[in-house]
């Protein structure tokens, strides 16, 4: 009835989803190439790959997105044709996109309430809004309903995101990425309810990057690498530095080399520094640091505690009320982001698509954008494509970006070449200030390494880091000290030597409070 | 009392004069909230005015006259869909061209009837009771046809629908952004048929009122670009059809001055004063920015396709 079974079958029971010989292309490359993929009822399947692996076009696929090239997709022992979201849906598949699917002006509640079976006529976000309250309490997840989403930050998206595939229920629930901006403890939240719906019966694919999470959530794990799966393990029966080999096809290391810090001259001080959100309520309310040249400042904390803001602040993005900025001994309080980008200072945005790139332009474009003014790409007002051509050849090969050609557009690229192009474009012109918010969030192990790589190298070579942050692991991974934001305020700035976990914890939590000495900020 | 009296008449009507601005502008609003611009309002009035007056005047029944101009409005805006959803042609192209058509058409076909009067009117109706009210009787329950309060009442009920209702949401996402509608299992194409063609219908109807009560008679391009004022005022309307009620009868009320005042000022500047207004407001409404909350629906003018990045 199935056909030839592909994938170990613990039981009698055809898959809950078998995914067969599936191929899809892509102008320039071959997403997936004869990938087979089976998940049966009852198991948490995770899915791995480095950026640009093929995992989202093999679930968007499934998902009725994407039309595969060749391929069968099987569905509880019946061969089905998935020619829509909608098609997949009444087959009983949910998902949790990688990229959020969310319509920003509208409320959290109207976006969960969207084609919702079951939800009143009249009034939907009201009734939505009720139910919701009540289940983000009981998942974990707290989000407001009758927040707009276009103000909520990231890790706060990404909640709503998972909420709204919760509150579906669905049989087949394919999760991409859910995990890539929340806090340990909302994933550890999140786990709990897959537990829950595994034990129910549910089938669940799970694809994230960080593997001590698949390892401990997951009961199966697919390896892919360049649109081809490598192989299926049993996730008991393997580890981290096996799936980083399969991954990547090469030894990753986990711990990073750093040296010893040896802060310079003064680069960035921040005083008193004062804003507000987008609701015009205040999201910084006296925040004081400095960051000197040669060494690393993270910023930690819970999503939604200015962070945004005080990035957005210091890249000219967003007007100070109250306070200075002081960079390279210059007084910049809300001057035009140009003129800050001129005097060396570098931004690695959070939001990646939207403030980091210009979609639809090549990745040459994008690769000289803050420089596309000045010599050598420009003379007497034209642009000279030679000398354009020339750097973002360069570029693309000392930061290692998968790019069918330089002429793609931009967006094509997957996440992680994405964020490479940034890097490379921000590092290039030795910077003296990086700014840098979520820089490895939803990369693969290696690019997540490499990236860390580089953040250190600038740091070596001299230039004053800003690492925002809520992956603590990486904070204390990568900084020198620490400073830990709550509610728009800096709770303490700690030595990363001496920090303690449970000490940052208390901070985040805004249970405690260091004295900052003056000498410390 | 002369200007009691002039005020009365003034308001009586650009009440009358704002009423086909108001059907055609909740018709774009309702098809521009869900994504699709349609800058054929032009065509789609005149062909209602035409059709409504061709049935009125063969039938005697000025009501079939409108509900046939409903019907061809709303068939050419689905054409107008049919272009910009299915083959994902450019909005402003198709628009534009089915404002020529349109204009064209019932150029051609209103030939023997030009300057013919219509015999077989709208009805004006004086609401009993209401109209008695000293001043605000006259002014606003009198010599109005039922357009005027059908108008009014369709423009809460679309503001209800878009804004308290499931299927207004389901609109709305499919105008901010239809790939998020899509992954939720809502038929994009299908909203956007539907808004875009019910736009049309609106529209038709606000055609028809010009040439069956209004000014009860055929002349060729008597829309005399109210179509294009349309456009203009469901952006200064901010997309909200409450806000449009009162942005419609305020041109209505800049038309009728400009006829008004012709004694005084040049007809030509006069005649300027609606356009050159709608430039004013657009630019003011321009520079309130976010904290009007004055923003066009997201996926405004963009085709949608499935996949793409
Ligand atoms: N709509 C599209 N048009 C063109 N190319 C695409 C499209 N979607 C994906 N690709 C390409 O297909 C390849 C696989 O991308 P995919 O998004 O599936 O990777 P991924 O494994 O999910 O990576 P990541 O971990 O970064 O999310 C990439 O090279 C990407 O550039
Ligand atoms: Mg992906």
């Amino acid at each position: 009835m199935v056909g030839p079974v592909h994938a170990p079958t613990p039981d009698a029971h055809p898959p809950l989803v078998l995914l067969k010989d599936i191929t899809k292309r892509f102008p320039g490359v071959v997403a997936n190439d004869r990938v087979t993929f089976a998940l049966h009822a009852g198991e948490i399947h995770a899915l791995l790959g480095e950026n640009g692996a093929g995992k989202t076009t093999l679930m968007n696929i499934l998902y009725g997105l994407y039309r595969p090239d060749s391929g069968e997709i099987w569905v509880k022992g019946r061969r089905v044709d998935i020619r829509s979201p909608r098609e997949a849906i009444q087959l009983g598949i949910g998902m949790v996109h990688q990229h959020f699917k969310l319509v920003l002006p509208h409320t959290v509640a109207e976006n969960v309430a969207l084609g919702l079976a079951g939800t009143p006529f009249w009034a939907p976000a009201r009734a939505i809004g009720r139910k919701l309250r009540e289940l983000s309490q009981r998942y974990g997840l707290p989000v407001d309903p009758d927040r707009r989403v276009w103000e909520l930050s990231a890790g706060e998206q990404q909640r709503v995101e998972i909420l709204k595939a919760l509150i579906r229920g669905a049989e087949v629930l394919i999760l991409d990425e859910p995990t890539s901006v929340l806090t340990p403890q909302e994933a550890q939240e999140l786990f709990k309810v897959l537990a829950r719906m595994k034990a129910e019966g549910h089938g669940i694919i799970f694809i994230s990057h960080k593997l001590d999470e698949v390892l401990s959530v997951a009961d199966r794990i697919t390896v892919m690498r360049r649109g081809r799966v490598v192989g299926t393990v049993l996730a008991a029966e393997t580890n981290k530095a096996e799936l980083a080999r399969m991954m990547v096809g090469r030894e990753v290391v986990f711990r990073l080399r750093k040296g010893t810090c040896r802060p310079g001259e003064e680069a960035l001080l921040v005083e008193d520094l004062h804003a507000r959100n987008d609701r015009g309520l205040w999201a910084l309310r006296g925040v004081t640091f400095r960051v000197c040249r040669g060494e690393i400042l993270g910023i930690a904390g819970v999503a939604g505690n200015g962070q945004r803001e005080l990035v957005e602040v210091l890249t000219g993005l967003r007007r100070a009320e109250r306070g200075r900025i002081v960079l390279l001994g210059r007084d910049v309080t809300n001057r035009s982001p140009r003129l800050l980008s001129d005097l060396g200072c570098a931004h690695v945005p959070e939001e990646r698509i939207r403030m980091g790139i210009v979609p639809a332009l090549s990745v040459e474009e994008n690769l000289v954008l803050k420089r596309h003014h000045r010599p050598p790409f420009c003379w007497r007002g034209l642009l000279r494509p030679k000398a354009v051509r020339a750097f973002a050849q360069k570029a693309v090969e000392d930061y290692a970006i998968m790019t069918p050609s330089l002429r793609t557009p931009a967006k094509l690229l997957s996440g992680g070449n994405i964020q490479r192009l940034i890097l490379a474009r921000e590092l290039s012109g030795k910077p003296a200030v990086v700014i840098a918010a979520h820089p490895t969030y939803g990369l693969d192990v290696g690019a997540t390494e490499q990236i860390r790589q580089l953040l250190l190298r600038q740091r070596e070579e001299g230039a004053a880091v800003l690492l925002v942050s809520e992956d603590l692991e990486e904070i204390l991974e990568l900084a020198d000290r620490i400073a830990v934001m709550f509610r728009g305020e800096i709770m303490g700035i700690v030595p990363a030597g001496e920090a303690s976990l449970e000490e940052i914890g208390l901070m985040m939590a805004g249970e405690r409070r260091l004295a900052v000495r003056s000498e410390g900020i | 009392m002369d200007w009691v009296n002039w005020l009365v008449s003034t308001v009586s009507r650009a009440l009358a004069f704002g009423v086909p601005l108001l059907w055609g502008t909740l018709g774009e609003i309702c098809a521009e909230r869900a994504g699709v611009v349609n800058l054929g309002v032009e065509g789609m009035m005149i062909l209602g005015a035409f059709t409504a007056f061709a049935v009125a005047q063969s039938t005697g029944q000025p009501g079939l006259g409108l509900l046939c101009a409903a019907l061809v409005g709303g068939g050419a805006a689905l054409f107008h869909a049919f272009l910009t959803v299915t083959l994902r042609a450019n909005q402003y192209v198709s628009g534009l061209a089915l404002s020529m058509f349109g204009l064209g058409l019932a150029g051609l076909l209103g030939r023997g009837w030009e300057g013919k009067p219509l015999a077989a009117t709208l009805p004006t109706l004086t609401l009993p009771g209401l109209a008695r009210i000293p001043v605000l009787g006259p002014m606003l329950f009198q010599d109005q046809t039922v357009l005027t309060y059908a108008g009014v009442l369709l423009a809460v009920l679309l503001w209800l629908l878009l804004f308290r209702t499931r299927w207004g949401v389901v609109i709305r996402s499919v105008g901010e952004s239809p790939a998020t509608a899509d992954a939720l299992g809502i038929r994009v194409s299908l909203v956007r048929y539907l808004c875009v063609g019910f736009g049309g219908l609106l529209a038709g109807v606000g055609g028809g009122y010009l040439s069956v009560a209004y000014r009860p008679a055929w002349t060729e391009g008597m829309s005399a670009g109210m179509g294009w004022i349309v456009i203009a005022l469901t952006i200064f309307a901010a997309w909200d059809p409450l806000q449009a009620i009162w942005g419609a009868f305020f041109f209505g009320a800049l038309y009728h001055l400009s006829y008004r005042l012709q004694a005084y000022l040049a007809p030509e500047l006069l005649k300027l004063m609606p356009y050159l207004f709608a430039v004013v407001v657009l630019a003011a409404s321009g520079f309130g920015g976010a904290r009007w909350r004055r923003r066009a629906p997201g996926a405004l003018g963009l085709p949608y396709v499935r996949g793409e990045r």
